[in-house]
């Protein structure tokens, strides 16, 4: 759900520029990638068929194959339709929750005019021609799946239509013109109905249509209007398959017995305990660590459990989250990369009247998404491999495994399964669990899926970077804000990676500014730093990224400024919004629907609106404290522009699951080490919200007509400032350090 | 041979006792327990050490992998069937504790064909996210309304606040319980 490649969503020219980029990461030429390009500004679907990558004929081939097997009709690598009238789409990005593939085959139903009650979705293999429109590659992050793919889904149906339309044409022997589709059927003006089944023998012998027109949206059926998700019945009866249900003839599982401390290493380890448990059948040194190989995880666990490791602990043996505290505030006063400059900061500081200083403390964080990764990989004795893996980037996967295992990445099919929850975490660059399970596969000569325990996830690193920031915001004697300083310490999530040399740019780490680089409020005088932490930790895009503790000081400082000035927070916003018409209807529907000033007895409401990955969403946060200093959040409501909301209740659902994220992390969530180590390990020290904690989330939709922006994340980074706020306004204590510490 | 006396059962794992071995806590081949579990109304033998916990049994032994992994430990719930139809953590129960009970899983909770009233209310409405928890949440969910045809928000709370979901979907699976005990009075 994760990974944002820009610090704005919507900024055109850097995403063609970085996607372009990304492209030559996966080895795709440049001149295929201005092919993708124009599937993304809309020349048309079939211009997909001829992107060909460099990446991996074979890979195409295989895929292709994929999508036009068997009986039918395929129009395109999109979707098919079976003769007895079953339309499967190909869905080119991961479902992890967010309702992806609800919302791509709304897009192709409703150009195609199919039954949407019988559409059925797979995930598409992995292949270049489901590459991101913009990133290049096939991936799923950034909350883009939904706008990125929108034009080219659409087109996909509309295609296969024409192509059906065509065809009872032909066999009526009237013009294509005079006919009309619906639900599934192509009917004439007399009456006759064909279904789409019976006609995909004769539309798969037409040649495509060279344009299709798409629907205008006044004409839409689906789209805008609430659906149910396709992949409920799958996921109510037990039948949906997620990574770690992956079975494979002959497969073993693994469970990897970790360093202690990121980046140990095995100095010796003795095998015999662990090869003393029934069932196991290999103990092996690896990349990650010491694997137990067994007939089953039960098997590998008590054998892991029994191993005994001499590690080489290395230079982060000594990481203690306190001392490491010291060196990031140390970090504050040396120089670093310049995000954002604007007039004179320091002259405006001198002139101002009221100045706020304040110091925000952000933790680590863990993704704890409830599926704890995994991957299984066969690295075959003909030099082929197979990879089944719940992940959100499987192009960079394929090149890491094909790395691994010794073989070009042609030889390396890579399966999607359903992901248990992702967050970021299964959208790693350097393809941690992925690479691992192709190692383990590669040392015992078998299929082996490498599931890890709550454990290993949780203490697994690639966690949202620790984050110091001191921010100062200097006022007028009319109580506006005239200067504006933020200095960010934290880790870069690009460096090192192979993103870097496209994602940092003159020593900055855009990920880690984003949302403090372009303050839509108006303030001529603007200074945001960023200086860069050691590395060390793996950290990694936790949904929203850098906007997770951008948002909060933002909102927090803006809200202090309002009471400084005398001002309601709401009004004080709509004040200096004057630019930003959706952030002004926004917030004054807020101030409606969450009836703003008139909270019950005893209850308080703090407010906060933010623009994330091309969506603004603003929230209020209704609360009581309780004896003892703890605060129940009773309410929370929230005002969404994406610009056109595809599936109306799938936005909703977003905003509330990112609303239960963000208070998990607000409330309980830290990952800190003593002595080199995580102290933390499952869900008794990492809490998260439970059913009898959540507050009721109400959101309503602005159907603003802007360009789409996404819906994964945008609901985060609001929560904890509004959070804040309100408990300001309850108890008069601003909480700038997380999680908060109440009573 | 090796024999041993666990949860109150006697066992015999037909391993013959190495030179100078200790029975049952120590003895490394403490496997091949013959076990009789009745599952979703069938009789399965089971071969696997005493000690291993329902859920691998289920998963890895029987493939019925409906029945989820979260924590092992017993705090997230995503590991949950019913025993004797009540709510019990997989994870941390070994399965000579489920010898001769009645296990009900996820597959099994649909009566045939027919949903559940739980899960048909989850679809209606849209309760599910990513899913992976949901199997447990369900579970919880069929065994409280097993109980109480009409719970009351603190029942909902009480009964399933140790399911975990990281999608949050708790707010639709409060409204997908009261849902299901509407389509249940049916």
């Amino acid at each position: 759900m994760t990974p944002t490649f820009f610090s704005e969503g919507q900024k055109h020219r850097e995403r063609q520029n970085a996607a372009e980029q990304a492209a030559k990461l996966a080895g795709v030429s440049r001149r295929s990638f201005l092919k993708t390009g124009a599937v993304a500004a809309g020349a048309g679907l079939l211009i997909g068929f001829r992107f060909t990558p460099k990446l991996s004929g074979a890979v195409e081939a295989a895929a292709g194959g994929g999508a036009l097997t068997g009986a039918g009709f395929a129009p395109n690598a999109f979707l098919r339709i079976a003769p007895d009238g079953v339309v499967t789409i190909l869905a080119k990005h991961s479902e992890m929750g967010q309702g992806v593939y609800t919302s791509l085959a709304m897009c192709v139903a409703e150009e195609l005019d199919a039954d949407f009650s019988k559409i059925t979705v797979e995930a598409a293999p992995s292949a270049m021609l489901y590459a991101h429109t913009a990133f290049g590659m096939q991936m799923t992050g950034g909350s883009t799946s939904t706008w990125e793919a929108y034009e080219q889904m659409r087109q996909a149906g509309a295609t296969a239509r024409a192509l059906l339309v065509e065809a009872a044409a032909q066999r009526w022997g009237v013009a294509a013109a005079t006919l009309r589709t619906e639900n599934g059927f192509v009917v004439a003006a007399d009456g006759r109905r064909a279904g789409y089944g019976e006609l995909t023998a004769a539309a798969a012998k037409l040649p495509a249509p060279t344009e299709v027109k798409l629907k205008a949206p006044s004409q839409f059926g689906l789209i805008g209007k609430k659906a149910h998700r396709v992949d409920s019945r799958a996921k109510v009866t037990g039948q949906a398959g997620f990574g770690i249900d992956v079975r494979v003839p002959g497969m073993l599982t693994a469970v990897i017995v970790r360093p202690p401390v990121f980046g140990g290493k095995v100095k010796s380890f003795d095998a015999a305990p662990a090869k003393a448990v029934a069932g196991v059948r290999h103990v092996v040194a690896v990349m990650a660590g010491v694997a137990v190989v067994a007939d089953n995880f039960w098997a590998a666990k008590k054998g892991a459990a029994a191993l005994t490791v001499i590690w080489d602990n290395g230079v982060l043996a000594s990481l203690d989250s306190a001392r490491q505290g010291a060196e990031y505030a140390a970090l504050l006063r040396k120089p670093g990369a310049v995000a954002k400059k604007t007039g004179d900061v320091a002259k405006a500081f001198a002139g101002a009247t009221t100045t706020i200083e304040a110091t925000f403390e952000f933790p680590y964080l863990a993704h704890a998404a409830m599926e704890p990764l995994n991957a299984t990989a066969h690295v075959k004795a003909d030099g082929t491999v197979e990879v089944w893996a719940p992940t959100q980037m499987q192009t960079v996967d394929q090149m890491a495994a094909a790395r691994v295992a010794g073989v070009t990445p042609d030889k390396v099919t890579m399966h999607t399964t359903l992901l248990g929850g992702g967050f970021g975490r299964k959208a790693n660059p350097a393809s941690d669990f992925v690479v691992e399970a192709v190692d383990v596969s590669k040392t015992v000569g078998a299929p082996v899926r490498v599931v890890w325990t709550r454990e290993d996830d949780m203490r697994g690193g690639y966690y949202r970077p620790r984050t110091l920031v001191a921010a100062k915001l200097g006022l007028d004697a009319a109580g506006k804000p005239v200067s504006w300083e933020n200095q960010i310490v934290s880790q870069s999530l690009i460096k090192g990676t192979a993103f870097e040399a496209f994602m940092f740019k003159d020593g900055l780490d855009g990920t880690q500014v984003e949302g403090l680089d372009d303050v839509a409020y108006a303030v001529a005088n603007v200074h945001t730093e960023w200086h860069m932490a050691p590395m060390g930790v793996p950290v990694l895009w936790w949904r929203s990224v850098g906007h997770t503790f951008t948002a909060f000081v933002k909102e927090t400082l803006i809200d202090d400024a309002a009471r400084a000035a005398g001002r309601d927070p709401i009004d004080y916003r709509i004040s200096l919004l004057a630019e930003h018409p959706r952030q002004v209807a926004i917030l004054k529907l807020l101030k409606e629907k969450s009836n703003w000033g008139h909270a019950p007895q005893g209850r308080f409401q703090g407010v906060a609106i933010h623009e994330s990955f091309g969506s603004i969403v603003g929230q209020v946060a209704e609360i009581s404290v309780v004896a003892g200093g703890g605060v129940t959040v009773h309410k929370v409501t929230a005002v969404v522009d994406c610009g056109t909301a595809v599936n109306p209740d799938g936005v909703r659902a977003q905003v509330m699951s990112a609303v239960v994220y963000g208070l998990s992390a607000a409330l309980h969530g830290k990952i800190t080490f003593k002595d080199g180590r995580v102290e933390q390990s499952n869900f008794h020290d990492y809490p998260v919200q439970r059913i009898n904690e959540v507050p009721v989330v109400e959101t309503h939709i602005i159907d603003s007509g802007a360009k789409m922006g996404g819906m994964g994340e945008p609901g985060t980074p609001p929560l904890a400032p509004a959070l804040s706020n309100a408990i300001l306004a309850a108890t008069g204590k601003r909480l700038r350090k997380l999680p908060f510490e109440l009573g | 041979m090796c024999e041993a006396r666990a949860w109150g059962k006697f066992y015999r794992c037909g391993v013959a006792k190495p030179a100078g071995g200790r029975w049952l806590a120590t003895c490394p081949n403490l496997f091949g327990f013959l076990l009789k579990l009745t599952i979703n109304g069938e009789s399965v033998d089971v071969k696997a050490s005493a000690d291993t916990p329902l859920l691998w049994v289920l998963r890895d032994e029987l493939g019925m992998s409906g029945t989820k992994f979260g924590c092992g430990m017993g705090l997230c719930g995503a590991c949950t069937v019913h025993i004797d139809g009540e709510a019990t953590r997989t994870c941390v129960l070994p399965i000579a504790a489920a010898e001769g009970k009645k296990i009900t899983t996820i597959e099994g909770l649909a009566r045939s064909g027919n949903l559940h009233p739980v899960q048909q209310a989850w679809m209606e409405l849209d309760v599910v996210q990513c899913g992976y928890c949901q199997s447990g949440q369900i579970m919880s969910a069929a065994a409280l309304l097993q109980k109480k045809a009409k719970p009351t928000d603190g029942d909902i709370d009480d009964a399933m606040a140790g399911n975990i979901c990281r999608c949050g979907t708790y707010e639709r699976i409060r409204a997908g319980i009261k849902h299901a005990a509407e389509l249940a009075a049916k």
